[in-house]
């Protein structure tokens, strides 16, 4: 028995039975190509109308015309779109790379998991014209209509069955704390999925029940969930791309059962119009979340080290020279690690915004304000997309057995990523603090309250349209790196085919 | 050793337990909710909404009414105020108890009030103290109330009477309880702005009515016909879901004070001094209610 576990991620491999990481990689690429690429697709898409969505609110006569460009419409598309065509679709590809590289085994039938990648995206585009056709189901988080229902929920199915068949297979016993992450969240998604759907969709609750399971969903969702995802991807890369072992593995355990066992108590306001019991217990829930946020920061700052983040601030991917050959990612990974650890502190941020909004004097003036969304931004970008972005950077070009086509453009990705949220979340969250001051005082009129909120709202645009731009770079690195695969692949394909039609005339190629 | 079922039942029971915490037991609570009787009167709330106010409600969830407007109206607190509803007899005793809790007030004003009752001895005192007041008011033989008013910003902007409570959105599926302010609370729309027509200019072109408004035109719910804007079916239908939002009947969970004027004194009892909760309103009868469900 051994309790100690592995303390570093994917070791090199030591017995014999070990199986050699480029086999575990092929039989990751295809499916991963899909999961990576649609999540990338739909990050561009996302982050389009998002970019509408906030020129809509200093000019509100802007793209008003039609029906679907209304705000009420492209505003929970583009947050769906990023909520179930990115953040889900890529942390499920990120997990099923890591279950499969910690298990030491390939993944369980690959071509299933394609299939289910496909279905997803199937799902996410009918529930993404849906919402524009005006079918939203108003509850947020869940706002793709019924009928993308099935799609969706069959893809993740399909996903997350081969994630647990590929965890049950692991040749390596010994769990790393990835793992436990991992596991949890693709345990944790199909079921409040599916508790929301029935509850609020197929069988709709009465009253307010409805909103207490939507802010259950939506915390389960964007809080547990992505929190689960997106440390699993930390845990691992950090060590990984700092080149350290992971230290203190207690502590990254301890944020895991603080995650589990408190993270999934939160959500409720403390404005909401239902029995004082619930947001009080959801304030303590959030309150006690502080645990994971604390180990979290320690354990990342003693993993990555002075080495660590000196690596990733000074690793400029152009210039560093490739340290041996055979392994051509190098360059890349401080641009990686950077991305990763921008993500922590992101995360930390966002962590103690939701821990201050749950005590009942903050949130009289932060609910129903701004920094709301805010705090959503520095989560769900500022943290979980930053760390996806790192494991990309880190995963596709082992996968493709190639290098970043373009990596000046991942540079500037990352500049446009981290300026763009900071640009994006800070004013709103000033904003939403000014919003909620100038709203307790009745003597200043309505619309006071909202000319104040404007110059905050027009500089969180500049955000929006920084970080669209960032993530075109994102898709066209990914794409470019595809692209140079599949021609490879065509080419050599093409020569072995026509060998034959060459080989009287005596032609070698 | 193997940590995967460790690890499968640490999840389980983890998600069962918030499950079992924020899904089961509030629909346990709330779930079951029914329609009651307003406090002081004996009509039922909530009413279902009419059918076109209910197609509304689609009109509202399609276009995501609810990404800008909230339906939550908060109290900070609540305050009372003490009535006094019949002098007695013995009005020497009741002129020098009102002497001791309104010390401006004069012996001639006091007389005056005997003849236009009910008259308010307190205004925004604690509870402790309207208790103290109608005890004080009670020993003289005078009939005194205590009235609980909630207080609040939101209330302040008039953005309602009193703080929403679950049981405003018994009918409504989804209820669009709405998360943030990017305009205006609307829980009670239908009382600040009962016109249709105004609504019906406001969708059109919301800067008309309101100068420097942030919301953006709904010109899609309306279409020309012969050179006239004519609202369609979707625009009327979503005002008259706007008109049908009126969430201030006063109710158990969020008592109200009624208009002082539509108090019978006759008809009115005094009340006991242990339950505050349930002593808010003197009872209108026969006085039109303030706080009618939308019909």
């Amino acid at each position: 028995m051994n309790l100690r576990a592995s303390s570093e991620p994917a070791a090199a491999a030591s017995s014999g039975c070990d199986m050699p990481t480029s086999e575990i990689d092929a039989s990751c690429r295809l499916p991963l190509l899909a999961l990576l690429m649609g999540a990338a697709a739909w990050l561009v898409v996302a982050s389009g109308f998002a970019l509408i969505s906030s020129i809509k609110f200093h000019s509100p006569g802007f793209l008003a015309g039609p029906a679907w460009l209304t705000y009420g419409r492209v505003h929970p598309a583009a947050s769906s779109a990023f909520l179930y065509g990115f953040c889900l679709q890529s942390g499920m590809g990120v997990s099923l790379w890591l279950l499969a590289r910690l298990g030491r085994t390939t993944l369980s039938q690959g071509w299933l998991v394609t299939m289910g990648a496909v279905l997803w995206n199937l799902g996410v585009t009918v529930g993404f014209w849906g919402i524009l056709a005006g079918d939203r189901t108003g509850f947020e988080a869940l706002d793709m209509p019924g009928y993308a229902t099935p799609m969706v929920f069959l893809g993740s199915v399909l996903v997350g069955i081969q994630g647990a068949l590929t965890f049950h297979q692991r040749r390596e016993q010994r769990l790393y704390v990835s793992q436990w992450f991992l596991f949890a969240a693709l345990f944790w998604f199909p079921w409040i999925y599916s508790t929301a759907q029935l509850l609020l969709v197929t069988f709709p609750v009465r009253g307010v029940m409805q909103s207490v399971i939507a802010w259950w969903y939506a915390d389960n969702l964007r809080v547990v969930w992505l929190w689960l995802a997106g440390l699993g991807a930390v845990f691992y890369f950090v060590p990984k791309l700092a080149r350290r072992q992971l230290q203190n593995r207690n502590l990254a355990l301890s944020a895991f059962w603080a995650i589990l066992l408190f993270g999934s108590w939160g959500g409720i306001p403390n404005s909401a119009p239902v029995p004082a019991w619930m947001p009080a217990l959801s304030t303590v829930g959030t309150l006690l979340t502080t645990v994971a946020l604390l180990a979290v920061g320690l354990s990342v700052w003693k993993t990555a080290g002075r080495e660590g983040l000196a690596r990733a601030l000074q690793s400029d991917p152009p210039e560093t020279p490739r340290q041996e050959e055979g392994k051509p990612v190098d360059s890349i990974e401080g641009l990686a690690l950077r991305f990763v650890l921008f993500g922590v502190v992101s995360f930390l941020v966002a962590g103690f915004m939701r821990v201050l909004v749950s005590f009942p004097p903050v949130s009289n003036i932060t609910d129903l304000t701004w920094f709301g969304p805010a705090m959503e931004h520095v989560n769900a970008y500022g943290f979980f997309a930053m760390a996806i972005f790192g494991a990309a950077y880190g995963i596709v070009p082992r996968l493709m057995g190639g290098e970043i086509p373009w990596p000046r453009l991942a540079r500037a990705h990352f500049w446009l990523a981290s300026v763009g949220v900071v640009l994006l979340a800070a004013p709103l969250a000033i904003a939403g603090v000014l919003q909620g001051l100038k709203l307790r005082n009745p003597d200043i009129a309505f619309l006071d309250v909202v000319k104040t909120t404007l110059p905050c709202l027009r500089v969180s645009t500049m955000g929006d349209l920084l970080m669209a731009l960032g993530h075109v770079a994102f898709l066209a690195n990914l794409a470019g790196l595809a692209v140079r695969f599949c021609r490879a692949r065509a080419v050599s394909a093409f020569s072995a085919l026509t060998l034959d039609l060459f080989k009287p005339a005596g032609a070698k190629p | 050793m193997n940590y995967g079922p460790l690890l499968f039942l640490a999840a389980f029971f983890a998600l069962a337990g918030s499950w079992f915490g924020f899904v089961l037991t509030p629909q346990a609570q709330i779930g079951q909710l029914q329609p009651t009787n307003m406090l002081g009167a004996p009509t039922l709330y909530p009413q279902a909404r009419p059918g076109l106010a209910r197609q509304g409600l689609d009109v509202y969830r399609a276009n995501g009414c609810a990404d800008c407007h909230s339906q939550q109206v908060r109290q900070s607190a609540t305050v009372c105020d003490v009535l006094l509803l019949a002098a007695g007899t013995n009005a020497p005793a009741v002129l020098s108890a009102l002497h001791q809790l309104k010390p401006g007030l004069s012996e001639a004003d006091a007389r005056q009030w005997f003849s236009a009752l009910p008259q308010p001895v307190l205004q925004g005192a604690k509870p402790t103290e309207a208790d103290d007041a109608v005890k004080l008011l009670k020993g003289a033989g005078a009939k005194a109330s205590v009235l609980i008013v909630p207080v609040g910003s939101d209330i302040a902007r008039g953005w309602g009477k009193r703080r929403t409570v679950a049981r405003d959105f018994l009918y409504d599926y989804p209820v669009a309880l709405g998360s943030q302010r990017i305009g205006p609370d609307l829980a009670n729309v239908s009382v600040r702005q009962p016109d249709a027509a105004w609504h019906l200019r406001h969708l059109y072109a919301p800067q008309i009515e309101v100068k420097g408004s942030a919301m953006p035109p709904y010109r899609f719910l309306f279409e020309k016909r012969n050179n006239e804007i004519v609202p369609k079916p979707e625009a009327v239908a979503l005002v008259a879901y706007l008109l049908s939002l009126r969430a201030d009947a006063p109710l158990f969970e969020a008592p109200l004070a009624a208009a002082p004027a539509a108090a019978a004194p006759g008809a009115t009892n005094a009340p006991p001094e242990a339950d505050l909760a349930a002593t808010n309103a003197p009872a209108p009868s026969g006085a039109a209610p303030t706080n009618a469900p939308a019909k």
